[in-house]
């Protein structure tokens, strides 16, 4: 016998908006108030950035190491030296056996996780210390470098892939030609063609910039030209019995319709070419934000390498935003982007 | 005292007004000529008949029903006449010339809408206008008559997912006049609107098309709605989609709600029954299976 008790119909209890409260935020589905969303965001930078304080500052966590501030009379330590734990225990004990001076030293994280409060003075300090050798770039040229990097790599990119994949989209013909081949290129790693890019390309910005095209570019015409297949084709039929021909059928019906569709997707490429930044400023000369990353690791200066890696999310989050928030301005008829 | 039982009318008699009214319509050029329509579809290995050698003619500013069971194609037989599909058999031709693909001359008006959302209401007027070259001062100025005539002219700078049911099929209705269409197509544009919506619409339909030299085709398969507003109902058959009567509509116009009361609306609504639900085929009708009883509750509910 099938037995519902009323417990399972009854719909949850909500708050009076019909808003969840707390205690049903992690309900499939559950509706949030817009304090509620804003805390969540919140707690999701802070909740990692806790973490990160706690293992920092709170030496019992981890510290596995011991930073030594003074060697006493072992000879192979030196001040500002992390050494293991278990190995400054043990010459401590040799020390007290053999009755020379111990070794001084604190509990200390390894040298490759600095505490929160080191990388953030290292947003500072980094673009204040000035270059290592004399040709080197100030850490905000070397940013700006990445940054045309990236901005040319994605422009050429969307040049070639945004009409090719609306083309694609609307055409049968077209897809049937491109489609197949662009979905074999795809496949491949863009960081295979570095020396075919080099060798054509010299070791400037030319093999950069084309190692992220590479990288975007396939995917990009195959995702804008899924997009356009999905316009709402009622509305093309709409405008067919309104008398509308050929060529004006794509450009005044079914880019306009998925245009909001299209906007989203450059976003998300956009994020896409940032990823393949690093790997393309490591071909030829090392440039750009890259290079500040490898030569401050190269001197174990963690605390900058973590600040320069914290620039670029700052960065193409910053970019999202702004391309978000003028996504609500420019399709004001979105109801998705609102 | 004895009275004389009273006469049930059929649907065939036809007081006076209606036929002169009807002769006068007949008497009008016939703009729209179907002839011999067969349209067969592949599914799989298999040839459908959707629809079987249809033939029928409309004159000029007829208001002509299209019903049926459903998977009759009455929706296919308007897409074929918009030319938004092709027709296997047959010829369609639209002042005796045939029609090939869509065009201007017939408009058309969707069951869901298909306003364009990123034009603003008053753009989605202009936009069959400015597609046939009206420059953009005369395209204004037409559409914004319309927006005027339907109105929502103070929505004019809307955009359609601001607007309610019944005021998009408004500006549809308008997007399709404003064509100056010989013909305007309606497939079910109402079958989305709640009732009340529903009833006003109709008879904003016939005030409009009343004032404007328009033929309108339109397919419902609420029969109601095709007596109200038809002058001839078109009725089809399904399996395959055949045409089984043209039936001219024995009501006076114009049409009121009190119509719905009047016997000759009740004959024709028993016959167009008659046609779309034979009482005696019940074969092909799926039968639910009836339901256990699934809780313990003893009270009955009924």
């Amino acid at each position: 016998m099938l037995n519902v008790s009323d417990a399972t119909i009854r719909p949850a209890s909500t708050g009076e908006t019909g808003q969840a409260v707390p205690g049903q935020w992690f309900r499939v589905r559950a509706r949030l108030s817009r304090r509620a969303r804003i805390l969540l965001a919140f707690a999701s930078i802070l909740l990692p950035l806790g973490l990160w304080s706690a293992v920092s500052y709170v030496p019992f966590i981890w510290h596995p190491d011991m930073l030594i501030s003074d060697p006493g009379d072992v000879d192979y330590f030196q001040p500002g030296m992390r050494v293991d734990k278990a190995m400054f225990a043990s010459e401590i004990a040799n020390a007290k056996t053999g009755g020379t001076a111990p070794p001084v030293g604190t509990a200390a994280n390894p040298v490759y996780l600095p505490a929160p409060g080191d990388v953030l003075m290292a947003f500072y300090t980094s673009f204040t210390t000035p270059p290592m050798d004399q040709n080197g770039l100030w850490l905000h040229q070397s940013l700006w470098r990445s940054i045309q990097t990236i901005f040319w790599g994605f422009v050429i990119s969307s040049i070639i892939g945004v009409p090719l994949g609306i083309l694609c989209g609307a055409n049968s013909a077209f897809s049937r030609l491109i489609e197949p081949f662009v979905e074999f290129f795809r496949y491949l790693p863009a960081p295979a063609f570095s020396t075919l890019a080099v060798a054509v390309l010299g070791i400037y910005a030319g093999p950069k910039i084309a190692i992220i095209v590479i990288g975007t570019l396939f995917q990009q015409i195959l995702i804008i030209a899924n997009t356009t297949r999905k316009a709402d084709f009622s509305l093309v039929e709409a405008a067919l019995t309104l008398g509308t021909k050929n060529l004006r059928l794509l450009t005044k019906v079914v880019i306009p319709s998925v245009l909001p569709d299209l906007y989203r997707d450059q976003r998300v490429l956009l994020g896409w070419a940032w990823t393949y930044l690093i790997v393309a400023e490591l071909v030829g000369a090392t440039s750009g934000i890259s290079l500040f990353i490898t030569q401050q690791s190269r001197y174990q200066h963690f605390a900058n390498v973590y600040a320069a890696i914290a620039m670029i999310g700052i960065l193409g989050l910053g970019t999202d935003l702004i391309l978000a928030a003028l996504a609500r301005k420019l399709f004001p008829w979105d109801r998705a982007a609102a | 005292m004895t009275q004389l039982p009273m006469q049930d009318p059929s649907y065939l008699d036809q007081s006076d007004a209606v036929r002169e009214r009807l002769d006068r319509l007949k008497a009008r050029d016939v703009i729209l000529r179907v002839d011999r329509l067969t349209k067969r579809f592949q599914a799989g290995k298999n040839e459908i008949t959707a629809l079987d050698e249809i033939s029928f003619e409309t004159h000029r500013r007829e208001f002509l029903c299209i019903i049926g069971p459903s998977g009759c194609g009455k929706s296919t037989l308007i897409r074929i006449l918009a030319g938004l599909e092709t027709l296997s058999d047959g010829q369609v031709l639209l002042d005796n010339r045939p029609v090939n693909g869509p065009g201007r001359e017939r408009g058309m008006v969707f069951q869901g809408y298909t306003l364009f959302p990123w034009l603003t209401v008053r753009k989605n007027v202009m936009f069959g206008l400015r597609m046939n070259n009206v420059s953009r001062f005369d395209a204004q100025k037409q559409a914004n008559e319309w927006l005027n005539l339907i109105g929502l002219e103070q929505f004019a700078d809307c955009y359609p997912h601001q607007l309610s049911g019944g005021m998009k099929q408004r500006v549809a209705i308008a997007r399709a006049l404003v064509n100056h269409p010989r013909i305007l197509l309606m497939d079910e544009p109402f079958s989305a609107l709640d009732a009340q919506t529903r009833a006003k619409m109709q008879a904003y339909l016939l005030e409009i098309w009343k004032k404007i030299d328009i033929t309108v085709i339109f397919i419902t398969h609420d029969l109601d709605e095709a007596i109200f507003l038809a002058d001839r109902i078109l009725v089809l058959s399904a399996h395959p989609g055949r045409l089984q009567e043209l039936i001219e509509v024995p009501m006076e116009r114009p049409r009121k709600p009190e119509h719905f009361l009047s016997p000759e609306f009740a004959a024709t609504k028993a016959r167009l029954e008659a046609l779309i639900h034979p009482p005696t085929e019940d074969t092909e009708e799926e039968s639910y299976p009836s339901v256990p009883l699934l809780t313990d509750v003893r009270d009955s509910v009924e």
